[in-house]
Formats: structure tokens, sequence, C-alpha cells
């Protein structure tokens, strides 16, 4: 043991030189050189005790590292002086001399000016001592400040178990991977994380009403749904684009209701998906057609709600970078700006465009009344004409009753007279002088109409009635403080000029589906997507090839090896078996969205793992 | 039990101790005197010597030397002519030799004038020797006089130094020590562990020798050659032992004057025994004899010999093993009846709180309670064995909120370990020395190596001081809120500093009903702190040198404190002297804790030993070793049977404090482990150390482990199997956090607290 370091502990002595210059130093001269032995064994002795006495004030310390007040106190035991004042920046103090022979080591103590001391500015005060705990720690799962850093095999078992209990799932195993790791970019979902999508999206657009308002409410409120996002998004989407195909009003209603839980749940970041939201939303706002029977359906409900979201998530995730209320803005200008728009599409753009708020109607909307006025005119007092054309010219006419009568009450002084109006805005001017005087008396209930959130659409016809009691009750008002958008939104701000952006699709797909005139909404979707598609050179072979099997598994042919698992569940909810050809579209439409968004990677992953999504590979 | 119980009964101990080998022997040595004396003449064990060419060893020399004495006390005059002439020494060398040996016994110049007076000095001497050694070896309920102190008494260290004074040849040393470990070395196998604790303690004794007698070099060339062959455990002390070159050293040297207090203690099986002494008397090996007749304390057993693993296990201490005597005593380690408190407020709460289930469950638990309090622990000292302080309301109160939170208590195991929350302290760049928490965990105290003490509120509840007596008198004291109105609002905050020590604050200590606040410092004393006005109430003096270590006892009133001048004190917070003194440790006093029962407390020391001590008589009743570095950390399990302690060895020994017996070695820490906690069902043992981590072990199981096992308590010789990754449950590691503190709330978190070191 240890027999090569030993022998060197007894032997370890100071040089008698030390002991002459220290006699020196205090003017004794001439010392023999046994006395000189002599102290240097006693003086290295005393050294000696002195440190292991230290030691003992290290240890109770608590430290690793002798100080001198260690030295200090081992002194003070001995009923020794302790060194006062002996203090220095450097590790060893000590500067050599030699000359005559001699060789001298000797503390520089440099002359300080008292002046430069008194002058100097003070340092900073040192911090405080302060207590540091994590902050709840009465919640089990915040409790492991220590279980963050710890390395090794062992412990693994004991955090798992940890995770385990903290979560409250029956996890069995499988989910022990999932959360010890707790991936940032991977979307894998567990098997109970799976169950509980596969139930929520039954429920949303499953015929149970009670059932889709616990849905909703559980959408609005849980505040584990991050990792399922993408696919509540691609959901949604992709259910827009199938349903608007097939004017199924009811589907498109339980779609944008689920857009509107996942804006109210404040655990949710949004802005990620936005590019598959927004298409979605504008599409049931503007769409030329959105249900089978135009004349009887109340779709007008849908486009006012859809305008609403619109409005919301304007006001959410607008930011300087993405534009995105000026573009969207833009959007519904032109196309109402167009004079072959149809009645239903101008009536969307208005109500998308009022919906931004009293700016937007003032400044877009009033200048354009005295037109839009003699275009309503023209159906209604013209020769008869569809009745389809002068329901919707009835309806724009009262929404831009409603929503100009408001604002006008405040811009215009207050005597409201017929004539003028008539002078100012045309067809509509003595409507809107009527509203107007209505509007002032309750000015102060209409003011609250563009804030409000919780929704009930009720239309003067009552058709149907889109009532969300469920979620009114737990989602309250929802203050823009709660969904802050972070100042980076890396999915739009790096590369503004990209065709692959989310928005532009959108953008197109409007233009489109105007100027087409006639054309089926299912050309419109092609058109929209063999817009964008074409740029995203890059991405789009790689993806599309990868997804060509997820037509095939959604048109029924059943061995699809591949496909993640929105893509099933949409089958599942939303596919009627007839729609084989508008599969073929959404096939070239799917790469433009997968190509330029974070879902890519989800989506690899998903297609990583085998078709039950049993088994789940741990990263 | 008689090793307890004072000077007098431990000398007779002592003669019977003695006379063991000499009865072995058969005869060789018939009595006491007759080793404590020169040999006498005619005495087998001289004369062998006396026989030998008077050219050979300087012992032989001695022993005619010793012999001319004899003769001359006895004034055969004539004998002594002849013996010199035939011995061929010359005249005065009686003389010269005489007052060597016997001057440095009486301390004085010493002459040849009265050899009848020179004798009976020497006797006398001696027989301070030995008594002096009987005081401190076993312990005793000796106050006042404190080792220390005899430092300073000239005499006493000389008559304890001159045991070394007899003489050698200082060359021969090394060759004794190299035949006989040539000899343990060929020994069989099963005997060789047991005879190789004898090393140790031959080596430290002639070294000693040799520095005693100015044999410098020779002692130097002594160390070098035979220090590598110890026992890396005794490292620390070998290298006190290197420094030591001079005899005016080892004056003062209080690690010396442990060796030469103390008996070194072995376990030795007979067979081993009767086989050394067998070996050393064909050698005539009579230096290393005497070495192991004067210094050692052999305690021999029949039976099987240990192996080498069952001796490192038990060794390591400053002085040996512990005497089995030691540990015999009856310790009444069961828990203390619980005071019944009738609740009628509790039940009231409880059906406000939760309107059914609770009060059917409280029914059968408050039975259940009942019967147990009937029912007397049999290992349970009784209730008035130590007065214990009268519950006062406040009490009641916290006994009844404590028992509620019980209820609410997370039952953990191996399966569902405890939750860690770690309280880092933040810029304590002065040194975060010493950390506390109130048994609620409202409060956390911290000591600071720059003598301040502070004190933090962990719940939103601020700190507030009483207001002062001048604005006391304005309130209205028939008021219902009176304790609410005393306090000061204005002077609320989360913490508060308390000045007052003027060294590193060392240990700290809350009352249990969080009204005080204890500390001990560097500078020696020990301060009580009101924790309703936030000042000193008193500072105890006592330890003239640093404390340690304080506590207080679980039931308040009392407590504990150890220092630097290895006397641990027993003190009552209304008097300003020690009740208690409790003297036995070879070394400072590091760690101090009061038995849940508070009838014992336990100390930890630097000389590697934990002492368990009976506050009603203040006798010593445990003495456990095994550690291989000082002791930081002892915690009692919560059902009061066991006891674990930490060290700088980074193990934790687990002990039967019924049995006196360890019954556990946790290994895993790789630095000093300055915190060991049960948690509050004694399932789970955590512990903290130095090296940044938290570990968990499986206390159930450990001691479960213990009740299967078929160990002998007589002997004592356990077995332990080394389980430690088995046992450890979980390591958690902090950045760069030492873990000072552990605490378990009641409801059985964790909480740990660490200074953070950048």
């Amino acid at each position: 043991m240890a027999e090569e370091r030993r022998p060197k502990q007894c032997t370890v002595v100071l040089p008698t030189e030390s002991m002459k210059a220290m006699a020196e130093s205090i003017g004794v001269g001439q010392l023999q050189e046994e006395s000189c032995v002599a102290l240097s064994e006693e003086v290295s002795y005393r050294i000696k005790e002195i440190a292991q006495d230290a030691l003992k004030f290290m240890h109770h310390g608590k430290r690793r590292k002798l100080t001198t007040n260690d030295i200090d106190n081992a002194l003070k035991l001995k009923n020794v002086e302790p060194l006062y004042g002996f203090q220095s920046q450097e590790f060893i103090p000590f500067r050599f001399a030699s000359g005559g022979g001699r060789e001298l080591h000797f503390y520089e103590e440099k002359e300080v000016d008292l002046s430069d001391i008194i002058n100097t500015p003070l340092p900073r005060v040192p911090l405080d001592v302060s207590l540091k705990a994590p902050k709840e720690q009465q919640k089990v799962e915040s409790t492991e400040p220590l279980k963050v850093v710890k390395p090794g095999q062992e412990e693994d078992g004991t955090v798992q178990g940890k995770g385990q209990g903290a979560t409250a799932a029956d996890g069995k195993g499988k989910e022990k991977g999932l959360i010890r790791l707790k991936p940032r970019s991977t979307h894998e979902l567990s098997v109970e994380q799976q169950l509980y999508y596969k139930e929520i999206t039954e429920a949303c657009v499953g015929s149970c009403e009670a059932k889709r308002a616990e849905a909703l409410q559980s959408i609005a409120t849980d505040p584990g749904l991050y990792q399922m996002l993408p696919r509540f998004s691609t959901f949604i989407s992709e259910g827009v684009r199938v349903n608007v195909v097939q004017n199924n009003l009811a589907l498109l209603i339980y779609l944008m209701r689920m857009v509107k839980a996942l804006m109210d749940n404040p655990t949710l970041y949004l802005e990620k998906y936005l590019h598959e939201l927004i298409p979605a939303v504008v599409t049931c706002i503007v769409s030329k057609q959105l249900c089978l029977r135009p004349d009887v359906d109340n779709h007008w409900a849908l486009r006012d709600f859809a305008a609403r979201l619109m409005a919301q998530s304007c006001k959410t995730f607008s930011t300087t970078t993405n534009n995105i209320q000026s573009r969207i803005t833009k959007t519904f200008t032109k196309s109402w700006l167009d004079e072959k728009t149809q009645w239903t599409t101008r009536y969307g753009c208005i109500a998308g465009l009022a919906e931004l708020g009293a700016d937007v109607i003032k400044t877009l909307i009033l200048p354009r009344l005295t037109v839009e006025g003699a275009r309503i005119k023209a159906v209604m007092e013209g020769p008869v004409v569809s009745n389809i054309d002068k329901i919707g010219a009835d309806h724009v006419q009262s929404l831009l009753l409603k929503h100009c009568a408001s604002v006008i009450a405040k811009i215009r002084p207050q005597p409201d007279n017929v004539e003028q109006y008539r002078i100012d805005y045309g067809y509509l001017g003595p409507m809107l002088c009527s509203h107007v005087m209505k509007a002032r008396t309750q000015a102060a209930l209409q003011a609250q109409q563009v804030n409000r959130t919780t929704l009930t659409i009720t239309q003067p016809r009552p058709t149907l009635t889109v009532s969300q009691s469920g979620l009114s009750g737990s989602a309250g008002p929802r203050t823009p403080s709660i969904i802050k958008v972070p100042s980076s939104l890396t999915l739009m701000s790096p590369r503004p000029g990209t065709p692959s952006q989310p928005s532009p699709p959108a953008t197109k797909y409007i233009v489109m589906a105007t100027s087409a005139g006639p054309a089926s909404t299912q050309q419109v979707i092609t058109l929209s997507s063999s817009q964008s598609a074409s740029p995203v050179t890059s991405t789009v072979p790689s993806a599309t090839s990868t997804l060509q099997p997820l037509v095939k598994l959604e048109s029924g042919s059943g061995p699809g090896l591949t496909g993640s698992r929105p893509m099933q569940k949409y089958i599942v909810v939303s596919l009627p078996s007839s729609a084989s050809s508008s599969l073929e579209n959404k096939s070239s439409v799917l790469p433009t969205s997968i190509s330029s968004t974070p879902i890519e990677a989800g989506m690899k992953l998903d297609r990583s793992e085998s078709p039950g999504a049993s088994t789940q590979s741990p990263h | 039990m008689a090793a307890v119980q004072g000077g007098l009964v431990d000398a007779v101990e002592k003669k019977d101790i003695k006379t063991e080998p000499s009865e072995d022997s058969g005869g060789n040595n018939n009595a006491n005197d007759g080793r404590l004396l020169s040999p006498p003449p005619g005495s087998s064990a001289s004369a062998p010597g006396g026989n030998k060419p008077p050219a050979g060893a300087p012992e032989d020399q001695q022993t005619l030397l010793a012999v001319l004495q004899f003769l001359r006390k006895n004034n055969l005059a004539e004998s002594v002519e002849i013996l010199r002439r035939e011995a061929g020494l010359p005249e005065d060398a009686l003389d010269l030799k005489a007052g060597d040996s016997a001057g440095a016994g009486s301390g004085g110049a010493g002459g040849t004038v009265d050899l009848e007076g020179e004798d009976a000095s020497s006797l006398l001497s001696r027989v301070t020797v030995s008594s002096s050694a009987a005081a401190q070896a076993p312990t005793k309920g000796r106050t006042g006089l404190l080792p220390t102190k005899a430092v300073e008494d000239q005499p006493d260290v000389n008559v304890v130094l001159s045991a070394y004074s007899q003489q050698g040849d200082p060359a021969l040393y090394g060759v004794y020590y190299s035949g006989l470990k040539r000899f343990i070395e060929s020994v069989l196998d099963c005997h060789r562990a047991e005879l190789s604790q004898v090393f140790y303690p031959l080596f430290v004794h002639m070294y000693l020798e040799l520095v005693y007698n100015n044999h410098e070099n020779e002692a130097k060339v002594f160390f070098e050659k035979f220090s590598g062959d110890q026992e890396c455990y005794y490292e620390d002390d070998l290298r006190v032992l290197s420094s030591l070159t001079k005899k005016e050293h080892m004056r003062g040297n209080e690690t010396l004057l442990d060796f030469r207090t103390s008996k070194f203690v072995l376990r030795i099986s007979r067979d081993s025994y009767q086989l050394l002494k067998r070996h050393l008397q064909e050698r005539q090996n009579n230096q290393i004899w005497n070495i192991i007749q004067e210094h050692l304390y052999i305690d021999i057993f029949d039976g099987m010999p240990r192996s080498k693993s069952q001796i490192d296990a038990m060794s390591g201490s400053l002085a040996g093993e512990a005497k089995r005597e030691a540990n015999k005593a009856k310790v009444y380690y069961g828990l203390l009846k619980e005071p019944e408190i009738e609740l009628p407020l509790d039940d009231e709460d409880e059906e406000a709180e939760n309107e059914e289930g609770k009060p059917k469950k409280k029914k059968p638990k408050k039975d259940s309670m009942g019967s147990k309090s009937k029912k007397q622990d049999p290992n349970a000292p009784s209730q008035t064995r130590i007065p214990l302080p009268e519950l006062k309301d406040s009490d009641k109160l916290d006994k009844i909120m404590y028992m509620k939170e019980a209820t609410k208590r997370i039952r953990l195991g191996p399966d569902n370990l405890p939750s860690i929350c770690f309280y880092s302290f933040l810029n304590a760049y002065q040194g975060l020395t010493a950390v506390d928490f109130t048994d609620d965990s409202s409060l956390i105290a911290g000591g600071f190596a720059d003598s301040t003490v502070r004190v933090w509120s962990v719940t939103p509840k601020k700190l507030r001081k009483v207001k002062s007596a001048a604005d006391l008198n304005l309130i209205d004291k028939e008021s219902d809120d009176v304790l609410e109105r005393i306090m000061d609002e204005k002077t609320a905050s989360e913490s508060k500093i308390l000045y007052g020590h003027s060294g590193p604050v060392y240990g700290i200590s809350f009352s249990p009903d969080r009204n005080y606040l204890l500390t001990c410092s560097e500078d020696g004393t020990i301060r009580l702190w009101s924790l309703q006005t936030f000042t000193c109430l008193v500072g105890y003096k006592g330890h003239n040198y640093p404390v340690w270590d304080t506590q207080f006892s679980p039931h308040g009133y009392y407590f504990i404190s150890g220092g630097h001048d290895r006397v641990a004190r027993l003190w009552a917070t209304d008097h300003y002297q020690p009740l208690r003194m409790f003297s036995g440790h070879l070394a400072d006093i590091t760690s101090t804790r009061f038995h849940p029962n508070s009838n014992y407390v336990v100390t930890g020391s630097s000389d590697r030993t934990i002492r368990l001590w009976d506050v009603l008589t203040g006798n010593c009743v445990r003495i456990f070793t095994g550690h291989k570095g000082p002791i930081h950390a002892l915690a009692f399990s919560p059902n009061g049977k066991f006891l674990a302690s930490g060290a700088t060895d980074g193990r934790v020994l687990l002990w039967d404090i019924g049995h006196g017996l360890m019954i556990g070695e946790l290994k895993g820490h790789t630095d000093t482990i300055y915190s060991l906690k049960f948690s509050r069902d004694g399932e789970i043992l955590a512990s903290g150390s130095m090296d940044n981590t938290v570990r968990l072990w499986d206390a159930t199981k450990a001691f479960d482990d213990l009740e299967t096992d078929d160990f002998t308590a007589a002997t004592g010789h356990i077995h332990l199997q080394d389980n430690s990754q088995e046992l450890l449950l979980g390591t958690y590691m902090s950045k760069s956090t030492p873990v000072i503190h552990l605490h378990f709330t009641r409801r059985n978190l964790l909480l740990a607290a660490g200074a953070y070191n950048p």
C-alpha cells in the first residue's frame, strides 16, 4: 500500500537556509549550523501540526479548500496569535532575489498612496446570501431539480418511476422512454395519446352534441396537447378541404369549432401551424359554396364565425414579421373589389374585413358603401335574377348595416339626416341612418361585438343555430396576453420570399377561386395546390413519393405500409367512399403543407414507425 | 457494565485482564506486580536472559541491574557484590542506570541516595500510569479534568511517557519487527489476518520508544521501512507520527497522548493468541512481548478466528476495537410513550374538512394509539427516567398538527421514492457551515463562517419580532388575538440575521417548539437565540475550544454539544453550566445527536469511534468502531433501534444499538458524508455528501437482512455482505452544491440544503 509514497512523509523538513534568512530578518546575525538544523526540525514539526489542525477546520467548514482562516483558527487553537492582515491577490506572493551568493525569497510590499485608495470608486457591494428553491415545491413534478442533471445508469429507473407517478397516466413502461426524453421536435404519440386523439376527433365530428361539447372543452383546456397539435392542425385543414368540396356544412362548422377550441387553449402555441389553419379558416369565410342548398342552409353563420376566428388569430398572432393581418386584409379587399365575385364570397370578404375592427371598416368598407349599395339595389330592385343572388344581396346588406352603423355612429356628428345619408352612402343611406340612430342608443352594447370570444351564432333566419355553450363556461374571455406571440416566429420570418410559406397558397386560392368564376370547388383546390407546390422543387419529389401510399391507404385499399395517424383518422371521419376523385388532388396538395414546416420531422418519424404504431422506437 | 462504573471497578477489572495472559503462560509472569516491577530473581521470564552471554542484548544487562537493585533494596549486600562481579558490571553502572530509569519516572533528577524511596516512587509512578490509563481507556463519568488540560501537568505527562523508558538496542527494533512479520506471514491463513492486527500498534509503540529514547535516526529508518506495511486507513495517524521525531515533540502531542493513555484494543481468538505467545517466548523476543503486555489490550475470545474482512470492518479507530465488555450494558432504545392528547378540537376540524371517511378512520386509529400506549415497550425507558419538560398548550397543538400531517404522509419504499427539493444558498461566499430545518419545515437556518446566523421562512408567513416592551404595555392583554398583537408588523421579513458569534458557526439546531435556535461556534460558545425577538438569550460557556456540533433534545429543554476539547456536554437551557460531561473520546467530538427518547446521546469523533452515552448516569454504554475517518454525520432511526453514521471515508455504517453491533455498510459516496436522515417511517435512509450527491438507501432491507441473519450477538463478529449496490435506491447529483443538510418533512418530502459553490 502506497509504500512509495509514505517514506517521504517524515523526511520533509525546511531547509536550514530558510532559518538563516528568517534569523537575519529579525536581526540575528551568525546563526550556528546546529542551531539551524534544530530550529528547522522544530519549525517543520510545528508547521505540520498546525496544518493538521487547520484541516479540521476545513472539514467542519464543509470545504475542500484550505483557507488562511483555517490556519488562523488552528493557530488560535494553539494559543498562538493568528497572522493579522496577511492577504494577497496572488497565489504565491513571494519574490525571488539572488546576489552575493545568497538566494532570498521575499514578500513584495508595494507602497500604496492613501489618496488613491480613498479616491478609487468603491467596488460593487457583493450580493447577499439568498435561499433558492424550486417554486412549486409541493408539486411532485417540479420538485426534482436534482434529477435533471444526474448522470449515470442507476438513476434512470428512479426517474422513470417518478415520471410515471407524476403524469398519473397508466404508463406501463413504454411511456418511460417518452417521458424521460421529452423531445422537442418528435411528435411521437404514446398509445394513450393515440387513443385520446381518436376519441377527440371522432367526438368533434360525430353526431352526439354532448360528446362534442366535452371534446371541445377538453381541447380548449387540456394542458398536454402540444404533441398532438400537428395532427389536429392537419386534421382540420384536410377536413376543410374535403368538406368544402362535398359542401358538408355541418362538418365545416364542427371543424371551425375545433379551431376555436385550439385557440382557446392557453398552453398551445398555434403560430407554427397557422399555415394550415388560416387557409382552412379563410376557406370557410369566402368559399363560393359551403352547403348543398345555398338558398336554405345558413352558411352565413359559418362565415361569420370563421371571420371572427380569423380576426382573433390576426389579433393574437400578427406581428411585423409575418404581417398576417395586412395580408389577410389585402386578400379580402382584392376579391371584394372584383366585379365578378359572387355574393357569397362577397359576404365573406366583408365579414372578414368587418371583424378586423372599426379602423378597417372605416378605411376600407365605408368608402365602398355607395358602390356596394348600387350593386345591392341592382339585385333587389332590378329584373328577377336567381333567388340565391337575392338572398346573398340581402345578407350583404344587413351585414353592412350591422357593422357600419356602429362605426358611423362613432365618427359622424350627431344630427342624423336621412337625406344627408342618402347623399353620402347612396342606396344604403336611409337604412344606415335608422341603424345609426339605433346604434347610438345602444352603443355600449355594440362596441363589444368585435372582441367577443365566446361565440353564439344566431341568425335572423333560424335555420341553423350553432351555439358553443359547452365552451363558453370554461374558456372565458381570452386576453391576448395568454398566448403571447414569441418575438421570433421562425416559421415565417427567416425566409420571407420563399413561396412555400403558408399564407401565399391561401392567397392564391382566393384569387383563383374568384377569377375562375363558375368553376367548381374541386378545381379551386387543384389550382391552389399546383400554384404553391410548383416552386417547392427540392422537397416535393421526395415528399410526394413517400406520400403516395398515403393516397392508396385512404382510398381504402388497405395495405398501406406507411401513413400517419392523422391521415388515417381523417379517412374515418370525413371520407365517404365516393371521394376518390378529390383524393388525387389532395395527394398533390399535401406536400406543400408538409415540405416547409416543422411537421416534416414529425411525419417522417411517423412513417418510420410501423403502421400499428404500437412499437415506438425510443430515442 | 463494569467498564462504565468508575475508577475503582476499572482497577479491579484491569487486574482480571492482566491475569488472563499470565495464567495462559503457565505462571511465567505470576502476578501483576511481577510485571509492574522489574522481574524478581528466579522468575522464569528473566532467568534465561541472565544465562545468556553478558555481551548480549542490553536488556539482559538491564535485567541484571534490576536484580541488583532488588537485592540492594533487601540489604543483601553480599549477593550484590557477587552478582556484580560475576556479571562484570562496574561499580557505578547500577547507580547510573537506576538513576536513569527511575529518574524519568519520578520526574526529578533522581539519585541513588535513597534507593528505597526511589523504588517506591517508581512503583508509584507505574501505578499511576496504569490507573490513569485505566481511567482514560474505558469510559467513566469523570468530570472536570480534561485530557488536554492534562497536557499542561508536566508530571503527569512524564509519568505517561516514562513507560517508554525501557532500553533496548535501537538497531534491533527493525530486526524484531521484521522477525515477527516473517512469523505472522508464515502462519496459517486463518490466523494470519488476526495476528496482522498486532502490526500497527506494535509499529507505533516501537517507533515511539525509539523517539523517546532519542534514537532519532533509527526511528526514521524504522518508520520508512515499515510504515508502508500498515493498513491504509491508519494513514492519517501515521502522518502525525511521521512528523514526530524528537522527544521534545512528544510532550503536548495529543495523538501521542492518545496512544499512551489508552491501550490499543485487539480482539484475537485464543488459538491465534497462543500461537503468537509461543512464538515470542521461543524467540525470547522480550521487547515485543513487553509492548504487548504494556500497551496493548488483547481481548481473547474462544471460537473461530475472524476473517480479514471481518477484522477490517471493525478496525480503524484510533485505539483499536471496542472491548466486548464496553457494549454489554443494557440500552433502553425503545421510544417513550406518546403523551395522550385529547383532540376535541381536532375532531371538529376533521369533520369540517372532509365530511365523511375521516371520522370513521379516526376512531380505530385512536384506539390503536391507545392500545399502543398502554402496552409499554419492554425496551423503552420508563417515562420518568429523566425528567422531561411538561407539554405546553402550544406543544399539544403542534402534536395535533403533526398527527394530522402524518395521516397524509406518503408511504415510501423502493418503488416509491421521495421527491427531493433542494434549497440552494446562493452568494454564500463567506461559507455555509451548518443548516437546520424546523421539524414542520417552516423555517430554515444557516450558520456561516463569517459568524452570522441567518433564519429564513420558507412559507409565505414572514418572520416578525415581538414588539418592544413599551409597545407591549399598550396592547390589550385580554383580547383573543393577543398573540397576534404582540408581533410587530413593521419587522416582517423573509429572513433575519443573528449576530453574536465571533467565529464560524459550526452547529445549529432548532428547538422542537420553534421558539429557540441553538448555535455553536469556533469561539467556544453555544448561543441560544429567541425566534420571537431574534436576539441572543444565553451564551453557554464551557468548551474552551471550538464547538463542532450541538443539538436540541427531541423533547426540548436539554441539548448536547461537543467540540475540540473531546468532552461532550449535556446542558439544560435554564442552566448556565452543563448538567453532564461525557469524556472518553480520544479526539475531537465532531458530531452529536440525541436519541429519539432523549435518554441517550450519541457522539461521533475524530478518533473514529462512536459512543453512546446514558444521559441519566453519564456512562458510556456503547462504543462503535469501524469507521476509518472522522465521523461527521449521525442519525437515529425513528424507532430508536438503529443508528447510521457517516464519515470522511464516504461510507455509511449502520448499527444495532440493542446488540451493539455493526449491521451494515453502505458504500457509494466518494467524499465526506455531512448529512444523514431517515424518512419519517424509517424506510429510506438519505445521505448527503461533499461529493454533491444525495443518495437514497433501502433501510428496510438493510435491517431486514440482519434479522434473518444468524449472527451471534455474543461474539459480535458479524459478517457483512457487500450489498451496497442492492440497497442503493438512487443517486441524485447537484451541479456544484455539496449537500450539507437533509430533512424529511412530515409528509416525507425530502428537503436538502447546501451552498452553491461556483
